[in-house]
């Protein structure tokens, strides 16, 4: 079946020699003011929260003993990097969770500042910093329960160092998530050709398919430093409908939840649980 | 940024406490994940005390279905409702004036088929339950919305992405929702500009509280087609009935007017008078039933009687016109309507307020899995599907409702004899009397 690309927005870094590309910067300064239209450019990651919240929510709730549905993020410590204008940071904010989001394009942060600004809750939970993962390492260590890269994988130079550096602020047994694409023919087909170039669903010259990383190798970069892979799921968008769903295909799109080990560093099992929304609306 | 001096903001703000409003506020105000939410209520009448039910009965009852009395249930405001008072009623009687023809509604099993309720005891029990979750829900009492201001749907800049109410004593809300259950009239719809089919009927209901000239079990609901609209007796007690007659203004106002034996002998005369049949269609109607009873035995009904009525209760006789809307549109960003804002239905078919009650069931759905994704509130994607999956139930339940309405508004004998096939017909097929 026709598994069509879902748009992602490259995060372009800052200039330093870390895990970013600074010739994308500018072509995302121009879009910087469309993220909060649903409808727009950036609406297949609007839908994207119906099925990634309720993964990382799912997820969290499981592994806490603290189960309280009213607000079911409370008291965690949540770190988004690449976080845009702050889409997936506002609903884990209004869950209950402190969330520092992260982005090296200053206008995608102010942009992400004003939008929370109107709304004292969110406004007091979320705190954004225009910065790149590697600046706020030295006053990070261990600080975050949870991060989460959502969309950002694919555009990061260094990926070792990237999961390194997650690993540094991130505290013993804390959580790690990411959604990226898979570099397969598929993906260039449908990710590229068909939505960059063909249906312009994704700005041309958005995603560069060498940056694309295979599930395979992302697991074994992070079984190698220090992470535990528990979960490894396909996602699909279906462009008719707008949204998204789970799949059992990882060839094109792809979550991962993974843990850091323990101070001891013990060995969890490896267990590859389907993921099941228990309130989700995705459709 | 302006935020010190700006109005409160709430993450719901219902306009209307009636009692589709306040069991939307009740219902929200008890959900697990809106337990740090802020819901705000807007009534602009003073709150009434209901800790003592007169001895009498109101005039203004309601049909509760089941699927209504669950909703009541979830929050809480059902075993109120039970324990002051409310008749539950097996059975529903529905035939013409113009033949013999007539359908029982009746559940195989003893369950209940619906439970007639004054909405006095409805509101004293949502206002009981609004109490107990003051923390989350705030009801502002003789508080008239006179403004609303609508934001841009991509909001940019430096405008609040909410919408802005205005209230008559000059005081402002600021709102993530708004949910429009201000009645048919609802301002709501209006300031928002969404087109409202409606329709005025040349009907008013007249109501009262009548006693039945001899005790009985009493737990079936009546309604017979008069060429000048239904009459329908509502169970209230052994001894009580509540009157709902739909007749042309005229009618309900001499209905109004007349002495209380004259009164009482009108509506005898209408349950019981053959004045309307002919024997055209008597006879037609007769051959009918004899067919459909050599094809299938049981599927003609015993006709049971109407109970007879002795007495009305002083001024409990009111009357109020009639008519039908429907919005076109149920929500916009930001903006739900629910109950006789976004739909008003002839009394005929009981529903007015369990479609109301409907629309709270599906809208708290969608908002409560919207509030567990951190969803904002506001967005018209979970919005639509609450638009969606009610305009689906209730337009063909509206235009069917308008329909009979105009079906039985006639003695022409061609239509008579249709519809009094129609009713046999329909009386003797379960799975089309299941499925009403």
């Amino acid at each position: 079946q026709l598994s069509l690309f879902r748009f992602t927005v490259k995060r372009p870094f800052s200039t330093s020699h870390s895990s970013v590309d600074s010739k994308e910067i500018k072509k995302f300064q121009l879009l910087a003011h469309k993220w909060w239209d649903e409808e727009g450019e950036y609406a297949a990651l609007h839908s994207m929260n119906d099925i990634r919240v309720p993964f990382i929510r799912d997820t969290l709730l499981s592994m806490s003993s603290n189960y309280n549905l009213g607000n079911p993020l409370s008291g965690i410590k949540i770190l988004d990097v690449g976080c845009g204008g702050g889409l997936l940071s506002e609903p884990l904010g209004r869950l209950g969770a402190s969330v520092t989001g992260i982005d090296p394009v200053e206008d995608n942060i102010r942009t992400a500042d004003q939008h929370k600004s109107f709304d004292p809750v969110l406004a007091k939970r979320i705190q954004y910093k225009s910065s790149s993962l590697e600046e706020i390492v030295e006053e990070s260590m261990e600080t975050f329960d949870v991060i989460v890269a959502s969309e950002v994988v694919e555009h990061v130079a260094d990926l070792e160092m990237f999961i390194k550096c997650c690993s540094q602020v991130l505290k013993p047994e804390g959580s790690l998530f990411i959604t990226t694409i898979n570099k397969t023919q598929l993906s260039y087909v449908l990710g590229i050709v068909v939505a960059e170039k063909i249906m312009g669903i994704v700005p041309e010259g958005t995603h560069e398919w060498e940056k694309f990383v295979p599930p395979e190798e992302l697991e074994r970069l992070l079984e190698s430093n220090g992470f535990s892979v528990k979960t490894v799921s396909g996602m699909l968008y279906n462009p008719l409908s707008g949204s998204w769903s789970w799949a059992e295909s990882t060839s094109l799109n792809y979550a991962v939840h993974a843990v850091k080990s323990g101070a001891q560093a013990q060995s969890h099992a490896t267990d590859t649980q389907q993921h099941s929304a228990t309130a989700g609306t995705a459709g | 940024r302006s935020a010190a001096s700006a109005p409160p903001l709430y993450d719901v703000v219902v306009s209307g406490g009636g009692m589709v409003g306040s069991a939307m506020a009740a219902v929200l105000g008890h959900d697990i994940h809106f337990h740090d939410k802020k819901i705000a209520l807007l009534e602009a009448g003073p709150r009434k005390e209901y800790d003592h039910m007169p001895d009498s009965y109101s005039n203004r009852v309601s049909s509760i279905s089941p699927g209504s009395a669950t909703l009541l249930s979830s929050c809480g405001a059902w075993d109120h409702v039970c324990s002051l008072r409310l008749k539950p009623f097996r059975r529903m009687q529905v035939w013409d004036a113009c033949s013999e023809a007539m359908i029982v509604f009746e559940k195989d099993d003893l369950d209940d088929m619906g439970y007639i309720v004054e909405n006095d005891v409805i509101m004293s029990a949502l206002t009981k339950q609004l109490d107990a979750v003051a923390d989350r829900v705030e009801v502002f009492y003789r508080s008239k919305a006179v403004g609303y201001t609508w934001p841009l749907p991509s909001h940019s800049c430096d405008i609040s992405p909410w919408v802005q109410v205005e209230l008559a004593d000059g005081r402002s809300l600021q709102t993530k929702l708004l949910i429009g259950a201000d009645g048919h009239n609802s301002m709501v719809r209006k300031e928002a500009e969404i087109k409202n089919i409606e329709h005025q009927y040349d009907q008013s209901a007249v109501v009262a509280t009548l006693h039945l000239s001899e005790a009985t079990d009493n737990n079936v609901a009546w309604q017979r087609f008069l060429p000048t609209g239904p009459i329908a007796l509502l169970p209230l007690s052994d001894t009580a009935s509540s009157l709902v007659w739909s007749t042309s203004h005229d009618h309900a106002s001499e209905l109004v007017a007349m002495d209380e034996e004259s009164f009482v002998d009108s509506i005898n005369s209408a349950f019981w008078s053959n004045i309307n049949h002919s024997d055209f269609i008597d006879t037609a109607g007769a051959m009918f039933r004899s067919a459909i009873s050599l094809l299938r035995p049981s599927g003609t009904a015993v006709r049971q009687l109407p109970p007879s009525v002795a007495k009305v209760d002083p001024e409990s006789r009111a009357m109020f016109p009639l008519g039908m809307g429907h919005a076109t549109e149920y929500v916009q960003h930001r903006l739900a309507l629910i109950g006789d804002a976004a739909h008003r239905v002839h009394p005929l078919a009981g529903q007015g307020v369990n479609l109301g009650f409907g629309d709270v069931a599906c809208l708290a759905h969608h908002l409560s899995a919207a509030a567990f994704n951190g969803s904002d509130l506001g967005s018209l994607k979970h919005l639509l599907k609450f638009e969606t999956e009610r305009q689906r139930h209730n337009v063909s339940l509206i235009a069917a409702t308008d329909v009979l309405k105009r079906l039985y508004s006639t003695t022409l004998a061609p239509l008579v004899l249709l519809r009094t096939w129609g009713l046999q017909a329909t009386n003797a097929l379960p799975p089309v009397k299941v499925r009403i």
